[in-house]
């Protein structure tokens, strides 16, 4: 899985930090997304699929 | 019938307290851009579907502000989409991705998660309170209204002992049908003065909250918001803070404990409630389902079309005021699988109770977490928590744009 954000998109709405923080964080500075791993492990998919279909900016997009 | 007489009116009454009105689905099916009467007379185009709903809230082409001389009027008697105030704040391209950044930062997952433990110290003690006074106690009065009002005037450091009268500006400004002009204006006066004080005071002296921070950034040529941006901003927020929450708590309460169907509730009375009780790893995607499921949302989302679009096929001219009900398209059956049952487990679950786009609910993570800490402090602490009045005679919060219960009656 590849992960990519697009920081232009992104409203910080949190939604995908709450659901995978080991691979999304928020800029202190600006809310705005901070993608902490761009290839995430098998056992974190679902958590960020979770993420990808729930982000009210559709902001984070996946490649499987 | 001609067509006159076939014009819904809207908000659309409904006399039962957390069911939708028939009429969402028959709008779904047959007729999803359909025309409506608003509370002040004027027409506008009410969306019910998923799709519509989030295509159009999304579309950064269309305005929130109701401004404009075609604009249609909300509420005869004036409130916040209509007034000038909602102009103060950009609602669209660089200038309000600006406004959004120096805001959002203060409502990021991490600062929520950090506030956490303030926020189950504040419901532990309402609860105490509540029982202290004895069953019945009202679960909106004793702790869905303090609770969100204490945590967002420590944020904007307000002193939440104002708390009555935020509550009735709050109320004056979100009016449909329940207050005169006369009122509203008086309100949003005494309102704006107030802010504009504690603003004054914070520029004085600063404290560590969200309206000194704003204030330290410096003005516009600094990167900040002009004097009257962070005056605006503090209200918008302290309106925005609370009275969402404060009936989405209630709401939430009262969907958890009183199942939909009668029968189902006499041979599984309370199935939901056990089942957290059960399963509190539940909670979380049983907040996202309670979003999703609320019925009584209130008036939903406008938006101004400056251009003309299509919306499920049927052209929307330029000028037209659109109504977008998240209620409505979070139970549209072509996106949500059973979409009139209440799914504790329900995931993803990608409803629009906070809205879609670039203007989707600054404060949500907030949101989510003052309801996750009430329903986890409330497992814990009244496992054996129970309306206290047959659910047929829950009320609705009426002649608001938010939906509410007047009082959510429980014993434990």
């Amino acid at each position: 899985m590849k992960v990519t954000v697009d920081e232009d998109k992104c409203c910080g709405a949190g939604q995908c930090v709450l659901l995978a923080p080991e691979v999304f964080d928020q800029r202190d500075d600006d809310g705005i997304v901070n993608l902490l791993d761009p290839e995430p492990g098998a056992d974190r998919h679902a958590a960020v699929r979770e993420a990808a279909a729930v982000c009210p900016a559709a902001a984070i997009e996946l490649i499987e | 019938m001609s067509v006159e007489e076939q014009v819904l009116h809207y908000p659309i009454p409904n006399d039962a307290a957390l069911d939708p009105p028939a009429e969402w689905a028959r709008l779904r099916s047959t007729c999803p851009v359909t025309h409506v009467t608003l509370p002040s007379g004027d027409r506008a185009t009410l969306l019910t579907r998923y799709e519509d709903v989030k295509q159009v809230l999304a579309d950064p082409r269309f305005t929130r502000q109701l401004t404009a001389p075609d604009a249609a009027r909300l509420s005869a008697e004036g409130g916040v989409f209509n007034s000038e105030m909602s102009q103060i704040i950009p609602d669209g391209g660089e200038e309000h991705q600006h406004w959004r950044r120096l805001v959002v930062k203060w409502f990021t997952a991490k600062r929520m998660a950090a506030m956490r433990p303030t926020m189950t110290q504040i419901a532990e003690d309402l609860i105490d309170d509540m029982v202290k006074r004895g069953a019945p106690g009202d679960l909106r009065a004793d702790l869905g209204f303090p609770l969100p009002v204490y945590v967002i005037c420590d944020m904007l450091g307000v002193p939440a002992t104002d708390r009555d009268r935020f509550s009735y500006w709050s109320d004056t400004l979100l009016n449909l049908t329940r207050y005169s002009k006369a009122e509203t204006e008086a309100a949003q006066g005494a309102f704006f003065q107030y802010m504009s004080d504690h603003v004054a005071a914070k520029r004085h002296r600063p404290s560590d909250d969200l309206l000194s921070e704003l204030i330290a950034v410096g003005g516009p040529e600094d990167g900040g918001l002009s004097d009257l941006q962070i005056l605006v901003t503090g209200m918008a927020l302290l309106v925005a803070g609370h009275e969402t929450t404060a009936n989405m708590i209630g709401k939430m309460v009262s969907m958890l404990l009183a199942d939909r169907d009668r029968w189902e509730r006499l041979l599984a009375d309370r199935d939901r409630w056990e089942r957290l009780l059960a399963d509190p790893s539940l909670i979380r995607t049983t907040v996202e389902e309670s979003l999703r499921f609320d019925a009584n949302s209130g008036f939903g989302l406008p938006r101004y079309l400056r251009e003309e679009t299509e919306v499920s096929g049927t052209v929307l001219p330029r000028g037209t005021t659109v109504v977008c009900s998240m209620a409505a398209a979070n139970r549209d059956e072509s996106t949500f699988e059973a979409a009139d049952q209440m799914d504790l487990t329900r995931s993803p679950n990608p409803h629009l109770a906070f809205g879609a786009g670039a203007h989707s609910c600054l404060g949500q993570a907030l949101a989510r977490t003052e309801l996750q800490v009430v329903l986890e402090v409330l497992l814990r602490k009244l496992p054996t928590l129970e309306l206290a009045v047959p659910v047929e005679e829950l009320e609705r919060v009426e002649g608001l744009a938010v939906g509410g219960l007047r009082t959510v009656p429980v014993r434990w």
